[in-house]
């Protein structure tokens, strides 16, 4: 198996995040290592993701108190160009479009298949289970960071376009886009200690392309999944396709596409079971 | 830098004649067959506006024909053309991709000084597609860096018309470098339809598309260079295979969406003047049409009607005239529609105000499959 130049990562990441604690060592099982920030249990307004028609017009999607029982571990930057390009030199990921392989910049170039094929292998590779954040969970994480996706107009209007014109127009203000990856660490720390929240990367999510039909007062009727579309979430919300590297390419006619694509994960917590088994496969080695 | 220039332009021995031409009196100059006596006519300057916006003028005019002045200062200026900080060693008329749009009207004189500061590299000049002999002006305004000229053409047919810059052994490369815009001459009475009646319109957008050819190194990453001299070799082997990197609408893939997308209200009706100078195009109004379209943009011949795609050759330029009829967000496009989402050449036009349910409307929102 490959083994990243650990002083390199680390030279890496503490020069991004001087202040973020130092590297845990890693074990000859571990092809990289993780800064993670504990997001504490606690509750949000959580506006919803997908698409929302009330009496068969679309409308912002209601809101909803989400609560964690339990906090999570989610990474502190996104995960890096070199940890992709480890597990594309293992045979388990695809290259990245873009051919970055730098420790201190974000992979980009890569879809939801890629990051949940480098999840697998990372969760294979340390005996710990990584996978992509759910929307909720990275608008959690995200804290005075996320935006929120509604529009402001009338919810009855007859006219289309004024919600088109009002998303274009959000979209639009965002200011002068530089869609040139940026190191990791550049757009700072939120609050709660999460690094690079709504920069130019786009972050994949592992919540589906939600479309639901909302009654008068509010609640859900019915939906429908389309799980080949996920949400990507920045500084604003985007639905991409799985199989997109590059959101630009796989914008629609009249929006605005997401700068880049990457992502960062979440550690689950380990069940009893897993424990045991960590415990097992580095007894047999 | 100055053995860069003799290097790949010897001194240009028109831009003597051009010189002298310009201090020349006006009427001397003007010989041959007189249609008025140049020194009597009315003159007016025209400060030129930057793409996609074109200076005021009128549609139609009353009484008979003008001088109209115009300058163009060449810049050669590095330019991002992309949302990936790509830069292209540029070529332009005043700074802008394209250059800059001219309005006069049938019969009128276009006089054109043309400056070349002395900080350029290159010898530059103006093929005006609407003029006539001296290869549409070029010859007499071949102008070497420090150096400027003027030159006057009379403005005989109404149409939308190229104009370049076309240097002896380089004209390619100056054109898809960004030395291209386009002259609207408009006929004295203004537009009309095949039956003679008037059109109007209440905006006009200048859309000059370019293809560009930026060379990349060994892994694919576009480069960059320190002048235009260094550039030339490996942009002329990209230019040769003919497949360009960016198709661009305004010199910069996104100049023409998110903050800057072109506006308009429903109700009005819209000049979209649509020029390409190297490559054929075709536009396309996602969502609208074409209502007339004088498809090889020369007034005397009648627009066609209710198109939904037009073509535009190489080396012209087209006028379309439209009026917006629901709100909502256009895209305009090269309909070649991997050059427009690939490539770049894309706009967008956000258009207010009420929707028109009769032309369209949702008879059933999306909702799961029902079984009948």
């Amino acid at each position: 198996m490959r083994l990243m130049v650990p002083a390199a990562l680390a030279a890496a990441t503490a020069l991004v995040l001087a202040s973020g604690p130092t590297l845990r060592p890693m074990s000859a099982k571990t092809a990289a290592s993780f800064d993670t920030v504990t997001i504490a249990p606690g509750a949000f307004e959580f506006r919803l993701s997908g698409e929302y028609l009330k009496a068969g017009r679309p409308v912002d999607a209601p809101k909803r108190t989400v609560s964690f029982r339990l906090g999570f571990d989610i990474m502190k930057v996104e995960v890096s160009a070199a940890d992709y390009a480890a597990c594309v030199a293992d045979g388990a990921c695809e290259a990245a479009e873009g051919g970055n392989s730098s420790a201190i910049y974000p992979v980009t170039g890569v879809s939801y298949r890629d990051a949940t094929a480098y999840a697998a292998w990372l969760s294979g590779k340390t005996g710990e289970t990584w996978r992509l954040p759910t929307d909720e969970e990275w608008a959690f994480a995200a804290a005075e960071r996320r935006s929120d996706d509604a529009l402001g107009v009338s919810q009855d209007s007859a006219n289309p376009a004024e919600r088109w014109l009002a998303r274009y127009r959000t979209e639009a203000s965002a200011g002068k886009r530089d869609t040139e990856p940026k190191p990791l660490g550049h757009f700072g720390m939120n609050r709660k200690g999460v690094a690079d929240i709504a920069g130019n990367v786009w972050e994949w999510t592992s919540t589906c392309y939600v479309r639901a039909t909302v009654s008068t007062n509010g609640k859900v009727v019915h939906s429908t999944d389309n799980c080949g579309v996920r949400v990507v979430a920045g500084s604003h919300r985007g639905y991409m396709s799985t199989f997109i590297r590059d959101g630009r390419s796989g914008g629609c006619a009249a929006g605005l596409a997401p700068d880049n694509l990457g992502f960062r994960l979440v550690r689950q917590a380990p069940s009893a079971i897993s424990y045991v088994r960590g415990l097992w496969a580095r007894a047999v080695g | 830098m100055l053995t860069r220039r003799e290097a790949l332009f010897g001194t240009a021995a028109s831009a003597t004649t051009a010189a002298i031409l310009a201090t020349m009196p006006a009427a001397r100059a003007a010989a041959g067959p007189q249609s008025a006596d140049i020194s009597r006519l009315p003159r007016e300057r025209v400060e030129l506006v930057a793409p996609p916006f074109v200076h005021a003028h009128d549609q139609v005019v009353r009484g008979g024909p003008k001088i109209v002045e115009f300058r163009l200062t060449v810049k050669e200026q590095p330019m991002v053309i992309d949302d990936e900080g790509t830069v292209m060693q540029a070529m332009t008329f005043n700074g802008s991709i394209p250059a800059p749009m001219m309005v006069v009207h049938e019969g009128d004189y276009v006089e054109l000084t043309l400056v070349n500061p002395e900080t350029n590299e290159m010898p530059h000049n103006v093929d005006f597609h609407a003029a006539t002999g001296a290869l549409g002006g070029a010859q007499l305004l071949e102008v070497n860096p420090g150096e400027q000229a003027t030159m006057r053409f009379k403005a005989t047919r109404a149409g939308v018309f190229v104009y370049h810059c076309a240097p002896a052994g380089m004209i390619p490369w100056h054109v898809v470098s960004g030395m291209n815009g386009a002259i609207l001459v408009l006929p004295r009475d203004g537009l009309k339809d095949g039956d003679g009646r008037r059109l109007k319109y209440d905006r006009i957008f200048y859309i000059g598309e370019s293809d560009f050819y930026i060379p990349r190194d060994a892994n694919g990453k576009y480069k960059s260079y320190e002048s235009l001299g260094d550039a030339y070799d490996d942009t002329l082997k990209v230019m040769r295979g003919l497949i360009p990197t960016h198709v661009v609408f305004n010199g910069k893939v996104g100049a023409l969406t998110g903050d800057n997308a072109l506006k308009a209200k429903v109700g009005e009706t819209v000049l979209i003047i649509h020029s390409q100078a190297n490559r054929d195009t075709r536009p396309h109004i996602i969502g609208g049409h074409g209502d007339h379209v004088w498809e090889q943009g020369k007034f005397a011949n009648p627009p066609e009607k209710d198109l939904e795609t037009w073509f535009v050759r190489g080396g012209s330029a087209c006028a379309a005239l439209y009026t917006f009829r629901q709100p909502g967000i256009y895209a305009y496009v090269n309909h070649n529609l991997i050059e427009a989402a690939e490539l770049g050449a894309t706009a967008h036009i956000t258009v207010d105000g009420e929707w028109n349910d009769d032309l369209m409307t949702q008879v059933r929102a999306p909702a799961p499959i029902a079984s009948y």
